[in-house]
């Protein structure tokens, strides 16, 4: 290491290509995906007869009669599932910060964020079905139904049941998202001083972290707002189906047999991207007009009703523990379907336990589930390390990214997924990319990276820099400091970083399917396919089988670096 | 990553260069394609949603393994449209060789949807060795696919017919007409349903009843006129009118799919659904994932009957390989594994005066499985209409039923 001793130019100039690099592996697919949906949105796709630029994909989108329908669910769901995400959250981190409560709160998220969404619709379905887990304990006995009543409780028209979905998704993301926040808006002075000056915990969080903690949070926000908006997985199973959601129709229209409804679907994906950016403009007016409002309330000077208080306390934290609640009692259920051999209404528990869905299943489990892995920990690794780059490279440059660069960042998560991903397909096919885990992979990286950064970025930055100066007085250089000092230190936050980018990569399903030309078998993939069929006991073993293999990471993530400390301190 | 516009130059350039065509194997020199499918790992694209069907495709695998040295992957669809589509992106692309799909499980509106645009492997399904155990005069349906001919593009595999399993301990007598289904409908609102449409057995439900009420079914068998759509159909949208409201949920919403529907069944919200398969329901009992008092019938004016192809498309990758595999799928070994309920229970595609005394006692040894009708008791084979129909008829059902919330 005696050459890396003296800051040698060459390094530096590598340290500053990796914000751009980052940004070509973020950027470049979302914009390639983005030009293979317009064109054949206009008319342009050759081989399927595209007869040149016309507007006639729009028009025959138009006349799809559920188009109206599907457009106001779309939007509904989105706005409404974001708008009580974020009033959860904020009333609990508002009426709980500071208490053990809320740090319990953080323990208990921290695993469900790493649930796929699929697996929480499933579950989640299974438990308020009118022949679900909580139809079945209150039968016989308390409703009188000896068989399921047919009641209209999942795929509902209003989309309830999928904004319910969402909610237990959304709430532990937001969540964690605005604890992470905290610290950086000085939350715990702004705090003391409302509290000295006599207001309620509710109301002065709300007066004096409010504000600042929003300006975090924002894109986070957009993000869970466009999610929410187009997700496909989560839509198909909890959904309405007459119409459905736009994008499920969307996905429907690429998957038609009849080819000229290619145009019509990628005229779909168009507008499925402009709503989203219709929906960001409006909650963007929104979020003017509500900071107009506690502008003026500020003013007013009100303390805050104890009462009241106590009870949004009470009733915001009830919300989420009931959220966390159906999202671990539906994988209980799940598992439970695993296990069991037949189960009829009103039985709260199997009739008999076997093993056969697991002996069933075990053979066709080894591949997907190597497949998972490769693909988890090489997209995590190599998030990791462009990450790591850019971090390091702002501290060397002294660069604190832009606002733009934000915004860079979490674009492939508020780009809606149906909206590039087929066009990506299109193109990847075109430059030989095609169908390979490494292209799979490049496409993971899209979606990984940002969380990376997201759970990374703060805790390097919060990292002590005379910690550095020491080193570098003692002889070190810039890449010794990162290896020997900086890196061991920050050991949990990096573990922790490539767990959730582990996860994210686990959860993938449209960019691995699409991708992977169907080819690269994931757990996921494998899971939703089975999904389709409906057989909630094989559904179950392969949501459990997910399950363990993210937990294993975030696991990992917390015990590696004790025992490593152990192992220093041992040694010294 | 290169930029997007480096991206699009590099799939000018591929699209610009000669693409060199592949050497379709001949099938005739059957030696020659053995010996070229030995050690190429074929694609099969195939539904991946009911564990039954899932774990033949894993046997199929194991066997081409050991005879032929063939590699089986069975990709596992959603949708058998992801496949078509997959095809079309390849072939918008340019990419003529090396393709995604060596072979896809497919019949209906997906095959036309690629015959038509020549898409497919040109004709090999008569050279393969197994194809004199099936004799297409006296089973029209291994060679008419929707009443499209096959031209030897697609390989029969199995004969579904569409049978209504219904929970006998709830149902007395089971309604054997539309209208006697209607009757039942309106006296146990919300205990039927359908998957539904663009769901295969959505649009066999609706095929099913207009063969039934249509004033006359033989225009079925011919493309869609406009002229006289609105006069054949208009006795199937009554009779859905009236059905709708009664069915499961009150017609606004719908399972998604057939598996689906028997977890329905299952879970006791619904009493009578409707299949593809006359041994399903014996197939799921025998699983211990349907209750045993569930028995099938089939409607008195006969049922739609269809047969299950493999295709394989014009750029495959190993389409030797995928001979290969078509060719094991119609021999007495396999159809008769097929066709035994335990296993799945497929109707088989051969006919048995071609098979030998010891090929036919395969066949003669299956049982019966609890819920499915004896040979005798599935009563006529109706044909599949025209794929135009299922066109249509999906976007009329859209219209009326699918987004009328």
């Amino acid at each position: 290491m005696g050459a890396m001793t003296t800051a040698a130019p060459v390094p530096r100039s590598l340290w500053a290509w990796a914000p751009a690099l980052t940004v070509a592996a973020l950027i470049g697919p979302v914009a390639a995906g983005l030009i293979g949906t317009l064109a054949p949105a206009l008319g342009l796709h050759p081989t399927l007869g595209g007869a040149g630029l016309s507007l006639e994909p729009f028009r025959a989108l138009m006349d799809w009669p559920g188009l109206g329908r599907a457009v106001w669910l779309s939007l509904w769901v989105g706005l409404a599932s974001t708008a009580l995400s974020l009033a959860i959250v904020i009333l609990i981190v508002a009426a709980w910060q500071g208490t053990r409560s809320l740090a319990r709160v953080e323990r208990l998220l921290s695993p469900l964020l790493s649930v796929p969404h699929a697996a929480a619709a499933l579950g989640l379905a299974f438990l308020i079905a009118p022949s679900g887990w909580i139809a079945r304990l209150i039968s016989p006995w308390a409703t009188g139904w000896d068989r399921p009543p047919d009641l209209l409780i999942l795929h509902d028209p209003g989309g309830l049941a999928l904004i319910a979905g969402l909610l237990t998704k959304e709430v532990p993301f937001l969540m964690l998202m605005t604890l992470a926040a905290l610290p950086q808006a000085d939350a715990a002075a702004r705090m003391r001083v409302a509290r000295a000056l006599g207001y309620g915990q509710v109301t002065g969080w709300l007066k004096t972290v409010l504000p600042a903690i929003y300006r975090q949070i924002r894109l986070p926000i957009y993000a869970v707002l466009a999610y929410a908006m187009s997700t496909v997985d989560m839509a198909v199973i909890l959904g309405p189906t007459t119409p459905p959601v736009l994008a499920v129709q969307v996905v429907a229209w690429m998957h038609d047999p009849d080819l000229s409804m290619r145009f019509q679907a990628a005229a779909g994906a168009v507008l499925q991207l402009a709503l989203v950016i219709g929906a960001l403009a409006l909650w963007r007016i929104c979020e003017m007009f509500g900071s107009a409002v506690l502008t003026r309330w500020r003013g007013s000077g009100g303390r805050g009703n104890p009462a009241l208080e106590r009870l949004i306390a009470r009733g915001a934290l009830g919300l989420g523990v009931a959220l966390a609640a159906m999202l671990i009692a539906g994988l209980a259920g799940l598992a439970a379907w695993s296990v069991a051999g037949l189960w009829s209404f009103p039985d709260p528990l199997p009739h008999s336990l076997t093993l056969r869905s697991w002996t069933r299943a075990a053979p066709g489990l080894a591949d997907p589930l190597r497949e998972t892995l490769i693909i988890g920990a090489v997209a995590a690794a190599v998030s990791l390390a462009l990450v790591i780059a850019c971090l390091e490279a702002e501290h060397r440059t002294g660069r604190t990214p832009s606002d733009a660069a934000r915004w860079l960042l979490y674009l492939p998560l508020i780009v809606p997924q149906v909206a590039f991903l087929t066009g990506l397909q299109t193109l990847a096919i075109g430059v030989g990319l095609d169908g390979g885990r490494a292209a799979v992979i490049a496409a993971h990286i899209v979606f990984v990276l940002p969380y990376v950064f997201l759970s990374l970025s703060d805790p390097w930055r919060a990292w002590d820099r005379r910690q550095a100066t020491v080193a570098h007085a003692l002889g070190a250089g810039p890449l010794r400091v990162l290896w020997a000092v900086r890196l061991p230190m920050l050991l949990q936050p990096v573990l922790t970083a490539a767990a959730v980018g582990f996860a994210v990569s686990v959860g993938q399903y449209l960019p691995t399917l699409l991708v992977g030309a169907g080819r690269i078998e994931t757990l996921t993939t494998e899971a939703v396919a089975l999904s389709s069929g409906g057989d909630r006991r094989i559904v179950g073993v392969y949501t459990l089988v997910q399950f363990v293999v993210l937990v294993i990471p975030f696991a990992a993530a917390l015990l590696v670096p004790r025992l490593v400390q152990r192992r220093r301190a041992d040694n010294g | 990553m290169p930029s997007p516009l480096a991206r699009l130059a590099a799939a000018a350039l591929i699209a610009a260069a000669p693409v060199a065509q592949a050497q379709s194997p001949d099938p005739a020199d059957w030696s020659g394609v053995l010996e070229e499918a030995r050690g190429q790992t074929v694609f099969w694209h195939a539904w991946g949603g009911s564990p039954t069907v899932n774990d033949f495709i894993a046997w199929v695998g194991d066997e081409v393994q050991d005879r032929y040295g063939v590699t089986l992957e069975h990709v596992k669809l959603t949708d058998t449209g992801e496949a078509v589509s997959r095809v079309i992106a390849e072939h918008a692309a340019g990419q003529d060789t090396g393709g995604a799909v060596d072979l896809i499980w497919i019949n209906g509106e997906n095959f036309a949807a690629l015959q038509s645009r020549g898409l497919l492997q040109d004709p090999w399904v008569t050279e393969l060795p197994n194809w004199r155990f099936i004799d297409p005069e006296a089973n029209p349906a291994t060679v008419t696919d929707f009443t499209l001919p096959t031209n030897g593009q697609e390989a029969p595999w199995g004969l579904a017919q569409v049978v209504f399993p219904y929970d006998a301990a709830r149902v007395e007598t089971p309604p054997r007409s539309m209208a006697a289904l209607l009757d039942w409908a309106r006296e146990n609102p919300g205990r039927f349903a359908f998957p539904q449409p663009p769901d295969f057995l959505g649009h066999t439900f609706l095929k099913q009843a207009l063969s039934e009420l249509a004033p006359d079914p033989a225009a079925l068998q011919a493309p869609v006129d406009d002229a006289t759509y609105d006069a054949i159909t208009a006795p199937l949208w009554d009779f859905m009118d009236a059905l709708t409201p009664h069915l499961w949920r009150g017609g606004a919403a719908y399972p998604t799919s057939g598996p689906q529907l028997f977890q329905l069944m299952a879970d006791g919200e619904i009493d009578i659904a409707i299949s593809f398969s006359p041994n399903e329901a014996s197939n799921l009992i025998a699983n211990v994932t349907l209750q045993d008092s569930v028995r099938t019938f089939v409607m008195e004016a006969g049922s739609l009957g269809n047969a299950s192809f493999v295709a394989i498309p014009y750029n495959a990758n190993a389409a030797a390989g995928a001979m290969v595999v078509a060719d094991f799928l119609m021999s007495p070994e396999a159809q008769a594994e097929m066709a035994n309920p335990e296993v799945w229970g497929v109707g088989t595609v051969l006919a048995m005066d071609r098979l030998s005394a010891e090929d036919r006692a395969r066949f003669d040894d299956l049982p019966l499985g609890i819920a499915t009708l004896p040979a005798e008791a599935l009563g006529a084979i109706l044909p599949e209409p025209h794929p135009s129909w299922v066109e249509r008829l999906e976007a009329d059902w859209t219209a009326r039923y699918g987004t009328a919330q």
